[in-house]
């Protein structure tokens, strides 16, 4: 029998929360056993307990009870026997940011007692394998998060490890890195038969592992080969088609709500993937709104939700009804069905209120997926870009932009890391002067009108912004405050955003002590307080679990039908699908701009993923500029 | 494995970490601006700017009796250490004083010949009493001077009446002063060698506490704890460097005192040089302890100046002399392993080689270099704590 990597048994590890004195059990009885030679992923949403976990195979912690074997060594007796076998990469890579990448990866080598002649030949091949070798004397702190990520796993490998553990390797770093990350740590996977168990929040990723862990609130929920995790969903997945004139979110949205047939949907490649639930019947769909579904052979991603689902709804059921209500009260039907539809492009004739059930058919709501992307044609303009130009020094941050983004609009701010895109989002806020360029953000020219500029917009930065140490209704009030709002009206604002971010419980605490998508619920409300006709939302959703997203992304559906204009950005490709229109840039450049299905189809007429239209376009663009430069 | 080879391993480790560590100490220009900077611009500060002497005082004179007599009395006043300003009216004085323009008032009254004819004179002498010490300091000056009168007055077979309200003996007895162990009566003599302690302190406590705070906090330690490496090579990588640091805060302090403000060194140079050492320890020590606290950059540092910067310079006897403070302050002064180390130094710089004192204050430092590198090690595991 070929030894394990790694044999848990009944492993639990908990912690207090310093703010709430509450207990949290971060690992709660996992038994696991991790071969050899092979990749294997722990998949589950932030707060699973993968990294303590993790950190305890590594023995940089100890669990309270059950046993973790490593190698064949009790981890927790002997945490330096194993620490000499093994290697690990912790989130935030480990690197030392004030030495080149070649003192790095020689730091590591001494640790590891690499002898000199063996070294060489070493890192030489994993400096060209991680495509670093032209910046062996550039500092760390200077390189790009994905070349910082090729960094601290090329350390990890100064001599082949008897086991690698990755911590989430490819957290906020953009498609292409991540792309490129994984087919090294497979080539190794051939090549050296490392043995690799990598924690992600990508399902993706987990699908090109052999074996995958599944975790969730400190719990193994399931755990097989991506196959036979995602044959879990079989027989329920399928591909709606969308009707002409109809956006992929609203049919989405309208899926998800109806819970009774519904397990999950999702736009994806210009159709909504939809999961059913046990004993609901395709036809089901075609009878109530009218779409047309097709089988598909399940994902990983069905398989993974369907767990959580099931789980969340045990939770709902242990805990009483409370968190069911809201969803089940809403049973609506598709509005507008396209049949009726007034033939103008643009009015898709979606009720602002999508639970209510939709009596008058039409009404002029701009959002439309399939309008085309001519620029401002339709509906009013609420932000126009033109030529803006960002400089810091002689470096162009961004370089000759435009666009227009519609009342009403989901708007996509794509590319990958260092392609200018947090410098456009910062210049929109107000936050940062432009170089040259105009720049009007709800009719007001942001160059001399500011503060009016600002009135009109909320803002959700990337770490929230709020203040940890208050509780909600403080943070409310604080938010409001700041945006003029006080009396009765704060009062009632207050109420309604609670209302509409299930924010309703006070318990008192520090919202530090609250998990990250409660956070993210009460970041998104402080920012809506004042009814802002444009939303601002920079990477909302990073760090926050699946189930948690779908909310995120129905409540935005909602509020663009309510005719508040949203521009995002994402690093989850996938997302981009429900954006009425986007645009990629790379090195301050906008690449491509329009619907995701134009931008599907400037890619190439084979892709059908958004991250596979991301990749090429960008990599596209990328090689030509080499060979200009050549 | 046998012995050789783990102590080779040991080497190569340790060797690899520290220069790690001197190289992020070049490349962050904070830590040359606090290893070498600071300590010239304290030496300079202390050395030229603050001073405790009180020297060209400006006082301002008040003549009522403008007699050849007065002015043969007040002549004494001039001199290094006050600086007198004939004014017409004690009106005009004490605006002066007011202002702070002089820092005290000595008026003759308009009968003083009379009076010093009759026998026993009256000098007025305001002062400005803010700052008791420069205040305590001109009133002795005047005193001595106006004494110092008397004495050639007598000499000269004149009469030698008391002339100052303190001086009421008549006989001639003549105190000669003699300040041993500061013959120079000055206070850079006393300063120059307490401020070796404030900067091997502040080089120690502080850079340790925050390089080491640094780790914890990047999470750097994470990915170093899951190599070979011991916790031991960890700790002397990151005193090694610092070690250096502090002692060429040390020698520059060392040179400043003996070249540019002629401190004289009556001890025994390798004494303090060894003593010197063992302190740099003690304060490393406490540095590497403070950060296992804290784990954090903020609080490490904000910790090192409260708990080690400022006592040395407020509590150690830097400033002010223990035996002169309240109970409670002196008991916590002893607390402070600056305070040995204070004693000592000044001990070796401008009395000698005083063995028991060497020996108990040096006794009590290794007791604490010992207690905070124990304190140090435990509180370093290579672990995590959530």
């Amino acid at each position: 029998m070929k030894e394990l990597a790694i044999q848990a048994r009944d492993v639990h590890k908990s912690f207090r929360i310093k703010e709430s004195g509450r207990i949290v059990r971060a690992v709660d009885g996992v038994t696991l056993d991790v071969p050899t030679g092979m990749i294997s992923a722990l998949v589950g949403p932030d707060g699973a307990g993968k990294t303590t976990l993790l950190r305890m195979i590594c023995g940089l912690t100890s669990p309270e009870s059950g046993t973790l074997a490593v190698l064949g060594t009790d981890t927790a007796a002997h945490p330096q026997a194993v620490q000499d076998r093994i290697s690990y990469m912790p989130q935030r890579f480990g690197l030392y940011e004030d030495l080149t990448v070649r003192e790095n990866m020689e730091l590591y080598a001494d640790l590891h007692c690499v002898p000199r002649e063996r070294r060489e030949q070493r890192n030489a091949r994993l400096l060209a394998m991680m495509d670093l070798d032209r910046f062996t004397e550039r500092l760390a702190g200077r390189l790009s998060g994905g070349m910082k990520q090729k960094l601290g796993l090329a350390c990890t490998l100064v001599r082949p490890p008897d086991l690698l553990l990755l911590d989430e390797p490819t957290a906020g770093v953009d498609p292409l890195s991540r792309r490129e990350l994984w087919s090294i740590l497979r080539q190794l996977e051939k090549e050296e038969s490392l043995t690799v168990l990598v924690s992600t929040a990508y399902l993706d990723e987990a699908a090109l592992c052999k074996q995958v862990f599944i975790m969730h609130e400190g719990q193994l929920i399931a755990q097989g080969t991506p196959d036979e995790l995602a044959s879990l969903a079989a027989g329920r997945c399928f591909d709606v088609t969308l009707p002409p004139g109809m956006a992929a979110r609203t049919v989405q949205a309208a899926l998800l709500d109806d819970t009774a047939t519904v397990a999950d949907a999702v736009p994806a490649g210009g159709l909504v993937h939809c999961m059913l639930r046990r004993n609901a019947d395709a036809g089901a769909l075609h009878a109530r709104f009218g779409l047309t579904a097709h089988p598909v052979p399940p994902t990983l991603e069905d398989g993974f939700m369907l767990l959580l689902r099931e789980r969340q709804k045990e939770a709902a059921q242990a805990h009483g009804p409370a968190e069911e209500d809201g969803r089940a009260a809403v049973q609506g039907t598709l509005p507008g069905s396209p049949a009726r539809g007034s033939g103008a492009p643009g009015s898709t004739a979606f009720s602002r209120h999508v639970g209510a059930s939709v009596q008058d058919g039409q009404q002029a709501a701009p959002a439309d997926n399939a309008a085309g992307a001519t620029d401002g044609a339709a509906g009013d303009v609420v932000i126009e870009v033109r030529d803006l130009v960002k400089r810091f020094g002689s470096f162009t941050a961004v370089d000759s932009t435009s666009f227009c983004v519609r009342r009403g609009e989901i708007f996509g701010l794509l590319g990958p890391n260092g392609a200018g895109k947090t410098t456009t989002f910062r210049m929109l806020c107000g936050l940062l002067p432009a170089t040259s360029g105009l720049l009007r953000v709800a009719g007001n020219d942001l160059r001399t009108a500011r503060a009016q500029a600002r009135a009109n917009i909320g803002y959700v930065a990337q770490k929230f912004s709020l203040y940890g140490t208050l509780t909600v209704e403080e943070n409310l009030q604080f938010f409001g405050g700041i945006y003029n709002l006080h009396g009765r009206r704060l009062r009632e604002r207050i109420a309604t955003v609670r209302r509409q971010f299930d924010l309703r419980e006070e318990n008192g605490l520090p919202c530090n002590a609250m998990p990250g998508g409660f956070r993210q619920r009460l970041a998104m409300a402080a920012g809506l307080l004042h009814e802002p006709q444009i939303l601002f939302l920079d990477e909302p959703t990073s760090g926050i679990d699946a189930l948690a997203r779908r909310a995120f992304w129905r409540q935005i559906t909602e509020l663009a039908a309510g005719s508040t204009t949203i521009i995002i950005t994402t690093h989850f490709m996938e997302e981009a699908e429900y954006c009425d229109r986007m645009v990629i840039q790379d090195a301050g450049k906008i690449l491509a701009l329009g619907t995701p299905g134009d931008v599907r189809r400037q890619a190439g007429p084979d892709v059908n993923s958004m991250e596979e239209a991301f990749i090429r376009i960008v990599e596209r663009h990328r090689a030509a500029r080499a060979g200009a430069e050549q | 494995m046998n012995a050789t080879a783990s102590v080779n391993a040991f080497l190569v480790r340790l060797g690899a970490l520290t220069r790690k560590e001197f190289r992020q100490l070049w490349r962050d220009n904070s830590n040359i601006l606090i290893g070498i900077v600071l300590p010239i611009i304290l030496i300079l500060l202390f050395g030229y700017a603050i001073s405790l002497d009180v020297k060209h005082a400006p006082i301002a004179l008040v003549m009522d009796d403008d007699s050849p007599l007065a002015r043969d009395v007040l002549s004494g006043l001039h001199g290094e250490y006050l600086s007198p300003r004939p004014v017409p009216s004690m009106r005009e004085a004490e605006r002066l004083l007011r202002n702070r323009e002089v820092d005290g008032i000595v008026r003759l009254p308009a009968n003083f010949a009379e009076q010093l004819a009759a026998g026993s004179a009256q000098v007025q002498l305001v002062l400005y009493g803010t700052d008791p010490t420069s205040a305590t300091a001109i009133r002795g000056y005047v005193s001595s001077a106006l004494n110092l009168w008397v004495l050639r007055n007598s000499d000269r077979g004149g009469p030698a009446p008391g002339v100052f309200a303190d001086s009421t003996s008549t006989g001639r007895v003549e105190v000669l002063d003699r300040l041993w162990f500061n013959a120079a009566n000055s206070s850079m003599w006393y300063l120059v060698p307490g401020l070796v302690v404030i900067i091997m302190t502040l080089v120690g406590a502080f850079m340790t506490a925050l390089v080491m705070a640094r780790e914890w906090e990047r999470g750097t330690l994470e990915s170093l704890f899951v190599t070979p490496v011991h916790r031991t090579e960890i700790l002397l990588s990151k005193i090694i460097p610092y070690f250096l640091v502090g002692m060429i805060g040390f020698f520059l302090c060392l040179l400043a005192a003996r070249f540019l403000f002629r401190v004289p060194l009556y001890g025994s140079l390798a004494v303090l040089l060894l003593t010197s050492m063992l302190y740099l320890i003690v304060s490393l020590a406490l540095g590497l302890v403070l950060s296992a606290l804290t784990k954090k950059q903020f609080l490490a540092s904000q910790l090192a100046l409260f708990a080690t910067f400022l006592p040395a310079v407020m509590l150690s006897g830097f400033l002010f002399d223990l035996r002169c403070v309240p109970p409670l302050v002196r008991y916590v002064g002893q607390i402070l392993p600056a305070t040995y180390y204070m004693e000592l130094i000044r001990t070796l710089f401008l009395a000698g080689n005083i063995w028991p004192l060497i020996l108990k204050n040096n006794c009590v430092l290794l007791g604490y270099a010992v207690l905070f590198l124990i304190l140090a090690y435990a509180g370093t595991p290579k672990r995590l704590f959530r």
